[in-house]
């Protein structure tokens, strides 16, 4: 069976600073994506996790035709979409909707939840069907009364207006909803509320996802395969439970550890990163952690890690083996540029 | 001692559509040195109390009844302008979400820094020295060099750690951090957090550390008050609360925080419905339209319960439901 | 009148805005004032006992009286009727001539901010071109080569004004352009004419609107000015820039001729100006400083 969607090597650049910048010879673009691979099978849920800049976005803006995209190819249900126009996607985009992150700010504050929901239709021409029903009908799928129709976006509350995002990615009875930080903005009492309504959906009409978020419990209770995210590669690929039992890249070690559970009394097993996130400007050389790193050796400066291959794929010299969880690096508190296992400072904290 | 005492805090706003009671008789206080959390979702009067304590609602807000006192027994709700402003950003300081809004794009940080020292007999060298002491605490590379800089040429989470700088630079009695580590990245964020504690036992500040994230309440906080809809519904010691919680909305709370589910779940916990319209407020428990174990008596308002030493719950069930599960 | 006053209902805030306008003295001076002059120009016919262009030799240089409450001119024609009947034709170019820099602009003003950055250079060059040109010497040269007239009138008016419009629509529109709504309307195959018509304009038209009625007076002044120099209307269609003309030739024997074609313009600009503040602080308070 052919995959849903296959992103190949997939590239995304910025142009950056003025004519004279370029001239004196900096980088004249950054990679905002630097070559990015993965496949999306029918009904899987995939997840993208990242901290910002990690390029998770614009990854995702890129398959869904909003951002342009410099090398590779993206297919979607069989057919090349890289590069089409406006025109040329417009089909495609029946069958890929998008949710974006703010859950009020993606709706159009002059428009009733009626016109907003009523609008697929009327984009693609759809306007032979009796709007109103299929207004109730969505509110309905999504779980809001139908008088909600009437309501203005500033009246709703932040899960009610992702409700009523989710409701237009559906109108159109897409094979594939691209969300981008679905549960953002929302309160914990909320977020259950839409991931649960998500996979609802998920089940009952045979959606296929692709969630980006930087909140890992979120990718646990929804997705099957994640990939992890940093400066614009992946350097963590496999099934979810797989790398959360036990994370072969520091970096996805981190981002497990770094997450703080609701228990005063819980035992801190924590992965402190020195420095900060490097800038795309001046990205590090060899591997491009290994200035966080805290198993950091001196291969990794140099040389640049090969991905691997196959179901589960690590971008790292040393992948940690299960029992490395608890190594080096477990002092608490933000290490200085420069700390443990050599570091040396990071462009970000050096470049100013 | 109590840095901050607030006793039966009621705040109202009017509104075209009627008065809005955003804080509802609100009691609490923080011992010197310690860290108290205030946790609650969007709507709950996170903010609105700590305009109430810094003297800023917005100009349609009233304080109707209450006192917030600091140590020396001044009542901040009595004070004029002036007094006011000499405790803000002496007395007590703030740390927001956006370290942007503390930070003045088109002045040097060293500027910026020496300024808040306006008060101290100081000379500009020494208080540039105190300056780049304050910014090594908070672990800024090359201090020296950088007091030169603008907020823009630093990263967000070093933007963070300067206004933390900037707050503690003079030893306040009382910290008010509002969300300070939202805005940043995971990793970012518990590393904050841990500078943010190690920062508060040098100085022995207290802090008033407000959030939604119950997983940096829990690693950070000595104790914690838990606000729903402009209530404190309950406060305790943090073991207290996230072990015995005697409200059912912390109950349910602390259900929902996906991070206590270690493996996949078919569903994930909720609290269905929604915050109450805060003009119309029911008669009795503002919880109970929500609440999976309401009674009828939870149509009359509920009495601020003491469950246990400090641990408070503003619920007709709280000391049974204790002791059903003890 | 809370700074915090929560957003009210798209559907009663027409309502809610008319009552807090009156609530204001400013406001309610010159909604008065607006509406006194939209009947009077609107009921010119019934209001005044003669037609403004005719002359009554017998009558010249009256007094004001009961028979012509404010005088006549040096022709004998009843300046009470050709202040109301000059009232139609200022409001008339006001109203058109602006709607049309609105409709102008706010295209223009769409395109720039949502098209290809060259297109939005270019217009911006155009606008800056124009604006550039002094009115007087717009206004001198166009009488020149065409010949006074209202259109005459209302091509200036239209060039003046447009740029300013379609410059904060510029502004807005690419304020709007990255926002999520606008990424979302695309993601789902909405092209650009449904994007800027259904999710930008509506957006974006408020401020331009207050603008515009506080232009109606700057549009009603020149209108005068012009007919006054003799550019605008021609003779004998009332004018209250030409019957301040007329005024001023017999200033010293006759004041009243110039009152009466001053009056109005004072009036009528008090009028909308002060209307158009208050909407402004109603409505975007934020607009004050671009003044």
């Amino acid at each position: 069976m052919t995959a849903l969607l296959s992103v190949e090597d997939v590239r995304v650049t910025f142009p950056v600073g003025g004519l004279f910048a370029r001239l004196a010879g900096g980088p004249g673009e950054i990679e905002a994506v630097a070559g990015v691979s993965f496949e999306i099978g029918r009904g899987e849920c995939f997840a993208l996790v990242g901290e910002s800049g990690s390029g998770k976005t614009t990854l995702a803006r890129a398959i869904i035709g909003l951002q342009e995209v410099a090398s590779g190819t993206l297919h979607f249900e069989g057919a090349e979409i890289t590069g089409l126009g406006p025109a040329a996607l417009k089909p495609v985009r029946r069958r890929m909707a998008m949710m974006f992150q703010d859950p009020v700010g993606s709706l159009s504050p002059r428009l009733s939840v009626r016109a907003l929901l009523a609008e697929p239709f009327r984009i693609h021409g759809l306007t032979d069907r009796d709007l109103e029903a299929e207004v109730r009908r969505l509110l309905a799928l999504v779980g809001l009364p139908p008088e909600f129709a009437g309501r203005y976006p500033h009246q709703l509350s932040g899960g009610q207006a992702r409700r009523i995002g989710v409701a237009r990615a559906i109108a159109l009875d897409p094979v594939l909803i691209v969300a981008d930080e679905p549960t953002a903005g929302l309160d914990v009492s909320v977020q259950g509320d839409v991931l649960n309504l998500l996979n609802d959906l998920r089940e009952r009409l045979g959606l296929s996802l692709l969630i980006i978020t930087h909140n890992l419990h979120v990718v646990r209770q929804v997705a099957d395969r994640m990939a992890v995210m940093y400066l614009g590669r992946f350097v963590e690929t496999g099934e979810t439970e797989a790398i959360f039992a036990a994370p072969r890249h520091p970096y996805s070690a981190a981002l497990i550890s770094a997450n703080p559970e609701p228990d005063p009394d819980a035992a801190r097993n924590r992965i402190a990163l020195p420095a900060e996130v490097p800038s795309l400007l001046a990205r590090p050389s060899g591997c491009e952690f290994h200035t966080r790193c805290p198993w950091v050796r001196e291969r990794c400066a140099s040389e640049a890690p090969p991905l691997g291959d196959g179901a589960r794929r690590v971008l790292c010299h040393y992948p940690l083996e299960p029992g490395d969880f608890a190594a080096p690096g477990m002092s608490s508190g933000i290490v200085e540029a420069g700390g443990p296992g050599g570091a040396r400072s990071s462009p970000s904290e050096g470049a100013g | 001692m109590n840095v901050l005492s607030v006793r039966d805090l009621t705040v109202e706003f009017r509104t075209p559509g009627g008065r809005l009671r955003a804080l509802d008789r609100v009691s609490f206080e923080v011992g010197k040195g310690r860290i108290l959390g205030v946790v609650g979702e969007s709507g709950c009067g996170k903010s609105t109390l700590i305009n109430a304590i810094l003297g800023l609602l917005a100009e349609n807000g009233e304080i109707t009844s209450g006192t917030i006192r600091m140590s020396d027994g001044r009542d901040l709700t009595k004070l004029g302008d002036a007094e006011l402003r000499a405790i803000r950003g002496q007395r007590i300081s703030t740390v927001f979400q956006d370290p942007m809004g503390a930070l003045n794009p088109v002045l040097s940080i060293g500027r910026q820094m020496r300024d808040i020292q306006y008060r101290l007999p100081l000379s500009r060298a020494e208080k540039d020295a105190r300056s780049v002491e304050m910014l090594r605490k908070v672990r800024i590379p090359d201090p020296e060099s950088r007091l030169v800089q603008y907020p823009h040429e630093f990263s967000g989470g070093m933007k963070q750690r300067i206004a933390i700088a900037m707050a503690l630079m003079m030893e306040p009695e009382l910290l008010i951090a509002d969300e300070p580590t939202t805005a940043l990245d995971a990793t970012l964020e518990v590393a904050t957090i841990e500078l943010l504690k190690e920062l508060q036992r040098d100085i022995g500040c207290a802090v008033l550390f407000i959030s939604h994230h119950l997983g940096v309440i829990a690693e950070l906080c000595d104790a914690v008050i838990v606000m729903y809809a402009g209530a404190v519904v309950e406060r305790g010691e943090i073991g207290t609360i996230f072990h015995h919680p005697a409200h059912p909305y912390t109950e349910r709370l602390l259900e929902c925080d996906p991070g206590r589910l270690h493996e996949r779940v078919g569903r994930l916990p909720t609290i269905p419905g929604e915050i109450p319209d805060l003009r119309q407020r029911p008669a009795g428990c503002i919880f109970a339209p929500r609440c999976h174990r309401a009674e009828p008596r939870c149509a009359e308002p509920p009495p601020d319960r003491s469950v246990g030493p400090g641990h408070v719950a503003r619920c007709w069930l709280a000391g049974e439901t204790a002791e059903a599960r003890a | 009148m809370s700074s915090v006053a929560e957003p009210a209902r798209p559907r009663h805030a027409g309502l809610a805005a008319l009552g807090r306008v009156l609530a204001e003295p400013m406001g309610l001076f010159g909604l008065a004032l607006v509406v006194l002059v939209i009947v009077s120009a609107v009921f010119a016919d019934q209001l005044a006992a003669y037609n403004p262009t005719r002359m009554m030799p017998r009558d010249r240089f009256a007094d004001p009286g009961w028979t012509h409450l404010m005088g006549t001119d040096h022709l004998g024609r009843d300046l009470f009727a050709r202040v109301l009947h000059g009232g139609r034709i200022a409001l008339w170019v006001a109203l058109v001539a602006t709607s049309i820099s609105l409709a102008l602009g706010a295209v223009l003003g769409l395109i720039a901010g949502y098209g290809p950055r060259w297109l939005d250079n270019l217009l911006i060059l155009i606008f800056d071109a124009v604006k550039s040109f002094p009115t007087v010497m717009l206004a001198l040269t166009l009488v020149t080569l065409f010949g006074p007239s209202l259109t005459a009138v209302m091509v200036v008016v239209v060039l003046v004004a447009t740029p300013s419009y379609a410059r904060v629509i510029r502004t807005q529109t690419m304020a709007l352009k990255t926002s999520e709504f606008i990424l979302a309307a695309r993601a789902m195959g909405a092209g650009m004419g449904r994007i800027l018509r259904v999710h930008v304009l509506p957006n974006v038209i408020g401020p331009v609107l207050i603008l515009a009625s506080m232009d109606i007076p700057v549009v009603i002044a020149i209108e005068a000015g012009m007919s006054f120099l003799g550019l605008g209307v021609r003779p004998p269609t009332p004018s209250w820039g030409a019957i301040l003309n007329d005024g001023f030739t017999n200033i010293r024997e006759t004041p009243w001729i110039a009152v009466a074609g001053g009056l109005p313009v004072i009036l009528t600009t008090l009028g909308f100006t002060f209307l158009g503040e208050t909407l402004r602080d109603v409505f975007d308070p934020r607009l004050r400083r671009e003044g």
